[in-house]
């Protein structure tokens, strides 16, 4: 569905990715896992264009998406929740869900309801400005807001980051409810031992390269990953 | 009451009307200001264009043989604002567009290039002399002793601020309840986010400078109407008032810019009032000396973090 082939990416002389490999099939949970600084963010944005990826090719549901425009490419099925969620904070929790469905009309109704049903937290705080609410709500907002463009592929980066673990395991929960609906999802995580769980299969990155690939299952039992990632 | 009082609601009135014109400005500064971080030094010249196109659309009617005042101003309004937004949008498209990813300084520096260029090209056109404008509205209401003490509110100045205050109340409800101005604003947030949200930005920022201009014709022409003058160097000083109308409110914040529009026009009309005429453009420009110095993020803007 999603294949990345030797990508690099520079910001100005620093590399950050050194030639990337790497694929996300339909229905799957990805997770890439690795130290901060590795370019597990890097990675996830060069997939939306943002920056863009100096050489390589990045292909999304057969097409080659390397030198388009952001905007373009999140039309195309693609949906992200950055790192720091990223929430327009100044704007209402309806204004903010309306952001994310902004391209897509026709449905709008529906895909709010679910988004709504997903998370009830927001129904609670519609119109409540995004920047007055907690850690955990904006980052479920982050998510719903992502979801209302109906995308095939979520990207999530460091989704458990700052928060509690009490909401940790319920964004986790929301992720997994996600892929029963059928959803794929493209995950990044420092909290490496629950994303693996999650995961169907794992890339570890290390100074922007992929070093190791493997399943969900097997990287949690994988030796070097216990003691770089896991805590021994 | 005594005279004095009627001589201070006068100079407030002829000061909200003034004032009201910097706000319509003001609010193309700040709204581009808002979302790329710029100052669009070519913003007054649109104002200017839009008083010329007004003038020549005017004198385009009457020819047709239409003579109510109204409708003149009506139909010339709406031939100013078309006009005025596709200069708005060319100049974004031509001089800003293709510098959106260099650094601020470059931009700042096209758009005082685009402003000569307009200036000029204007006083090519047209020629640099002043072309009075047709006084097609007169008279007012007489409040008090038409032989004492009386303050006299012009039908002109009430077109004004009825005028500004429709563009006002229509502005904010396009910020607040469209897509597109909601869009407006998250831009002014995080544009690079809007683009992951599969917004582009671009159609955003184009849609910022139309309106911008199409304010900005409706206060040239209705202060072209006012003034009774028009010649291509107006758009300078009118520019220059209206940035400082932005800065005094807040920039990039719209209530700011009407708000810091109105004071700016009063403290300039009670300058010419009780001291000199002379002096009004003085105590507006120290105005905005003080206000970059003990407030620069204006009395409703937020304080700017240098985003590292």
């Amino acid at each position: 569905m999603l294949t990345l082939e030797n990508v690099h990416t520079h910001y100005g002389p620093i590399e950050a990715l050194k030639g990337v490999s790497l694929n996300v099939q339909q229905g799957e949970i990805v997770t890439l896992i690795g130290a901060n600084g590795a370019g597990k963010s890097t990675l996830l944005m060069t997939v939306c264009g943002d920056p863009r990826a100096s050489a390589g090719t990045i292909t999304w549901k057969g097409n080659d998406i390397t030198k388009e425009e952001t905007s373009k490419i999140m039309r195309t099925g693609l949906a992200v929740v950055p790192e720091g969620r990223r929430v327009f904070s100044a704007m209402t929790v309806e204004e903010n869900l309306s952001m994310g469905g902004f391209f897509n009309k026709t449905t709008y109704d529906q895909r709010m309801a679910h988004v709504l049903e997903l998370f009830p937290r927001l129904e609670e705080r519609f119109k409540q400005r995004a920047g007055t609410m907690s850690g955990g709500e904006q980052q479920m907002l982050a998510i719903g807001r992502a979801l209302m463009s109906e995308p095939e592929l979520l990207i999530l980066d460091e989704p458990s980051l700052g928060l509690a673990p009490l909401i940790i395991n319920q964004i986790f929960d929301i992720i997994h409810k996600l892929r029963d609906e059928g959803m794929t999802i493209f995950l990044v995580e420092q909290n490496a031992n629950q994303a693996l769980r999650l995961a169907d299969r794992g890339y570890v990155i290390e100074n922007g390269k992929i070093v190791l690939e493997d399943t969900g299952a097997n990287l949690l039992v994988n030796e070097d990953v216990r003691k770089a990632y896991l805590g021994g | 009451m005594s005279e004095s009082i009627f001589y201070f609601l006068q100079q407030v009135t002829n000061g909200l009307t003034i004032g009201s014109t910097y706000a319509l400005i003001a609010i193309g500064y700040t709204m581009v200001y808002g979302i790329i971080g710029m100052i669009n030094f070519a913003h007054g010249e649109v104002y200017m264009m839009g008083t010329y196109v007004a003038f020549i659309a005017l004198a385009g009617l009457s020819m047709l043989g239409i003579d109510n005042p109204l409708l003149l101003i009506g139909l010339a309004l709406m031939v100013s604002i078309m006009v005025a937004s596709a200069y708005g949008f060319t100049i974004e498209r031509v001089a800003y567009r293709p510098l959106r990813s260099s650094k601020r300084l470059i931009a700042l520096i096209s758009a005082i290039g685009m402003s000569i260029f307009l200036q000029n090209y204007i006083r090519l056109a047209q020629g640099s002399r002043d072309i009075a404008m047709p006084s097609l509205i007169q008279g007012g209401f007489l409040m008090g002793d038409p032989n004492g003490s009386h303050i006299m509110i012009s039908y002109m100045q009430i077109i004004i601020m009825i005028s500004t205050v429709i563009c006002m109340v229509g502005l904010t409800l396009f910020i607040t309840r469209s897509r597109m101005g909601r869009a407006c604003r998250a831009c002014s947030q995080d544009i690079g986010m809007t683009n992951l949200l599969g917004i582009n930005s671009n159609n955003v920022i184009a849609v910022t400078f139309v309106i911008g201009a199409a304010l900005a014709a409706v206060a040239g022409m209705l202060l072209g109407l006012y003034y009774g003058v028009v010649n291509p160097y107006i758009g300078f000083m009118a520019g220059l008032k209206a940035f400082t109308a932005a800065v005094l409110g807040g920039i990039g914040s719209i209530p700011g810019a009407m708000l810091g529009g109105l004071i700016l026009g009063v403290t300039e009309s009670l300058t010419a009032g009780y001291l000199t005429a002379e002096y009004k453009d003085v105590v507006a420009f120290s105005l905005l000396v003080l206000i970059l110095l003990f407030m620069p993020s204006g009395i409703l803007g937020k304080p700017e973090v240098e985003k590292i």
